[in-house]
């Protein structure tokens, strides 16, 4: 057989940037979504939600592209993680389904909009948090034999789960706080800032917690981390984890608008680097390598190459849909 | 009392994709529509078609609404529920669906948002763009859902490796046997669903009298339309069928009901299909028949229900039954449309008040015919998940117990029934407000929101003056 070009890697990378697009873009306006239960009267729960009715389909399509993108990519890890994350998948798709109905049904039904502003905000709580279990669970592990997933159905919730599922709430909650902070002003940006300051503690504590937490339950991270001298090559992480969350501290205190959304998407790059650099090179933690987990070659080709074509031109419109709603959010465009 | 983690996982398959593919049954003809919609205004700058652009508009944000989330779910029981058959047949299916996404639903959800929001902020060439590539989306949605779903009926272009399927000629998979048939049926049948409520919903606003002239333009659209796509739509059926009896005969032989094979079958009009004693009760069959229609010979072969080993039949009744709902319903339909013209050469269309008002009850025909063609051709391919090659037994995810998929079952079932009364009530109250300049009367402030297309609305009256 000829040697041909390894696609794992490219895959590798446009999966790895497609999930963080999701997490960083529909986290966002999850996160919006579950401040929204403290908007201080309905004025500001309409600009809320107009700031992010443009565009929260469009993010929450990624979330489409990652599970199909991990089908395509990886589909032996596809067939392990997502029955055995079964509930919280359900919770999360459930959850989803309240919460995007809202959008549309809280303007037109105005008898029940208390109804679906709650379906709303806890939607979106409840879908940030399925997220959360299932990142714990991924990091966890899971019961395998030969290609399938042979654990119950419940065994995904564990306290580290929980934790980190009440983690990402903090998270997604700072992420829609610096997007608010962007796409408002007067009382209502400072309504976010405070918001925001209160989700940034929580997400740092969060990080913290699930950073030392993760070796402890885990040799092998505890090793990656901790040997030298991988912690000095590693060391940037936390380093810089650091200098983000001081960055951002300082910018929701000042008038910066741009910088705390920054601040936000970068704590979450490095934690996302942080589990990435705790797991690789496995897929299916404990069980399958990326290399062994990846789909036959002809399939990954031909996906890709449609994918280099259009991945750029999805990337295009999406900004540019962003640019033509971009700016404050005004009171007279979208639903009012 | 057991419980079968295979067939409650069939039965959750069942519900979500039922819900979801009225969805798009309705959102693939009326993304068309509205930018046939947009089209015209742009060309012919009367109002008649911005307002009912705006209309429409308005009832597609939510049904589309509906769509992407119900269809979110869709994926991802690929992977809760039928995760073995994921395994086995990734490296096929999964770039298929992944090029919906990449094509599709970006589009579909990105311009969506300038189509519903954007009037104001970018031009008029722009916006029509934007509602052309909206309903391109949708239909490159079908493409893609349609031909996974023929890979699955007639696979080809494929080779087995312990147990699991790899690709060998992609230009094979997606253009399997029955693909091209499918998704013309298919897609054709979203568009006649579609003209079907545009028909009714014209029918009411012309009987209610306002807005007439949006009412009446709704009417001759809808009736024009279905002239040419439902004898076209029952057409395209008939060759489906004959793709059908070519790969798939045991399908064909369930939806016939016909248990003993040959030459010169007779067609089964009606009876009720006995599984068990392997014979129609109480039937009512004309001889040689079936072979006419099937072969287009008087005494064509047809194979029957006993040619294939019983674990390899589907579940005849379910079957038969729900194609003659099909077929009885695009009869019924063409009756209307036949009606229809009629009264429209003699000019007695818009004050037939009997005939508007079948055509208001006609506009749920579409979704039951497409429920139950979808039901004959999943129904039909039982027990196969990939035909002939890959069990439906074999495919579900081993990790479920029974308990696990009632538990899910109960609150997909819970919650679909909250969220689809209220979906259709909120359509429907759109549908009694009407279209029309109407809107821009409603006085803002007065306790109800304005609502999206309202601000369109205004927008445009701003634009005019």
């Amino acid at each position: 057989m000829t040697p041909t070009l390894d696609l794992v890697p490219i895959w590798t990378v446009i999966l790895g940037l497609g999930v963080f697009f999701y997490v960083a873009l529909d986290g966002f306006d999850l996160g919006v979504g579950m401040l929204y239960n403290f908007a201080p009267d309905r004025r500001a729960r309409d600009l809320i939600m107009n700031s992010i009715a443009p565009i929260w389909d469009g993010n929450e399509t990624w979330l489409i592209l990652g599970s199909v993108g991990l089908l395509a990519a990886f589909p032996v890890a596809f067939a392990i993680i997502i029955p055995a994350v079964y509930f919280p998948i359900l919770l999360m798709l459930l959850a989803l389904i309240f919460r995007g109905l809202a959008f549309e049904f809280r303007f037109r039904d105005a008898e029940h909009r208390t109804l679906w502003d709650h379906g709303f905000a806890a939607g979106s709580a409840i879908a940030t948090f399925a997220q959360g279990v299932i990142l714990g669970a991924f990091i966890q592990g899971f019961q395998v034999e030969g290609r399938q997933f042979v654990g119950g159905s419940f065994d995904c919730f564990t306290p580290f789960s929980i934790f980190t599922g009440i983690a990402l709430m903090f998270g997604y909650a700072l992420l829609g706080a610096g997007w608010l902070v962007i796409k408002t002003e007067g009382p209502l940006q400072d309504w976010a800032r405070a918001l925001g300051r209160r989700a940034l503690i929580g997400t740092c504590a969060a990080v913290a917690i699930v950073s030392l937490w993760t070796p402890i339950i885990d040799a092998p991270v505890a090793a990656r981390w901790f040997s030298w001298p991988d912690i000095a090559w590693l060391s940037p992480v936390p380093l810089i984890t650091l200098g983000l969350a001081w960055y951002a501290w300082r910018s929701l205190n000042n008038r910066s608008e741009y910088a705390p959304f920054v601040a936000a998407l970068g704590l979450f790059v490095m934690s996302y680097l942080g589990i990435a650099i705790s797991l690789w090179p496995m897929i299916v933690p404990g069980h399958f390598t990326l290399e062994q987990a990846a789909a036959s070659q002809s399939t990954e080709a031909f996906l890709l190459v449609g994918t280099l074509v259009l991945l750029p031109v999805i990337l295009v419109y999406t900004a540019w849909s962003y640019w033509v709603f971009r700016g404050k959010v005004r009171s007279d465009i979208g639903y009012h | 009392m057991h419980l079968d983690p295979e067939f409650l996982s069939r039965i959750q398959f069942a519900w979500v994709v039922g819900w979801h593919i009225l969805l798009p049954a309705f959102t693939v003809g009326l993304a068309s529509f509205i930018a046939f919609l947009e089209g015209a205004y742009a060309l012919t700058k009367q109002p008649v078609f911005l307002n009912l652009s705006q209309f429409w508009l308005k009832i597609f944000a939510i049904s589309f609404g509906m769509g992407v989330v119900s269809g979110i779910v869709m994926p991802f029981q690929f992977g809760t529920n039928w995760s073995r058959f994921s395994d086995a047949a990734a490296n096929i299916i999964s770039p298929l669906l992944a090029y919906e996404g990449l094509t599709a639903f970006f589009l579909e959800a990105t311009f969506l948002g300038v189509l519903l929001f954007g009037r104001k902020l970018v031009p008029p060439s722009m916006h029509f763009v934007a509602a052309v590539l909206v309903a391109v989306g949708t239909l490159s949605s079908s493409f893609w859902i349609i031909a996974t779903n023929s890979w699955m009926q007639t696979p080809v272009g494929y080779e087995v490796i312990d147990g699991r399927y790899f690709p060998k000629d992609w230009f094979e998979i997606i253009f399997s046997p029955s693909f091209p048939y499918r998704l013309a049926h298919t897609v054709s049948a979203f568009y006649v669903t579609t003209a079907f409520v545009v028909l009714g919903v014209g029918a009411y606003t012309v009987r209610r009298g306002q807005t007439l002239a949006e009412g009446r333009m709704m009417l001759r659209l809808a009736l024009w339309f279905l002239a040419i796509f439902l004898p076209l739509q029952i057409a395209l059926g008939d060759l489906h069928g004959l793709n059908t009896l070519e790969y798939q005969p045991a399908k064909l032989a369930a939806i016939e009901g016909l248990w003993d094979g040959g030459r010169g079958v007779p067609a089964s009009i009606i009876g009720w299909p006995d599984q068990a004693a392997e014979r129609n009760l109480a039937e009512i069959a004309i001889p040689r028949l079936g072979s006419l229609y099937l072969t287009h010979s008087w005494d064509g072969e047809v194979k029957g229900l006993k040619d294939f080993p019983a674990d390899q039949r589907a579940p005849v009744a379910i079957v038969y039954f729900a194609f003659r709902i099909m077929v009885g319903i695009g009869l019924l339909m063409l009756a209307i449309v036949a009606t229809g013209l009629i009264l429209m050469a003699r000019r007695r269309l818009d004050g037939s008040r009997w005939y508007l008002q079948l055509c208001q009850f006609a506009a749920c025909l579409g979704f039951i015919a497409v429920i139950a063609g979808w039901t004959t051709t999943e129904v039909g391919r039982q027990p196969w998940t990939i035909y002939g090659l890959m069990r439906t037994a074999d495919s579900v995810s081993p990790s479920l117990t029974g308990a696990n998929v009632v538990l899910s079952l109960l609150l997909y079932v819970a919650v679909y029934l909250m969220v689809y009364p209220v979906g259709l009530s909120l359509m429907l109250r759109a549908v009694w407000r009407g279209p029309g300049p109407s809107d821009e009367a409603i006085p803002i402030g007065a306790g109800r929101p304005k609502t999206p297309i309202d601000a369109l609305g205004s927008s445009t009256a701003e634009a005019r003056t």
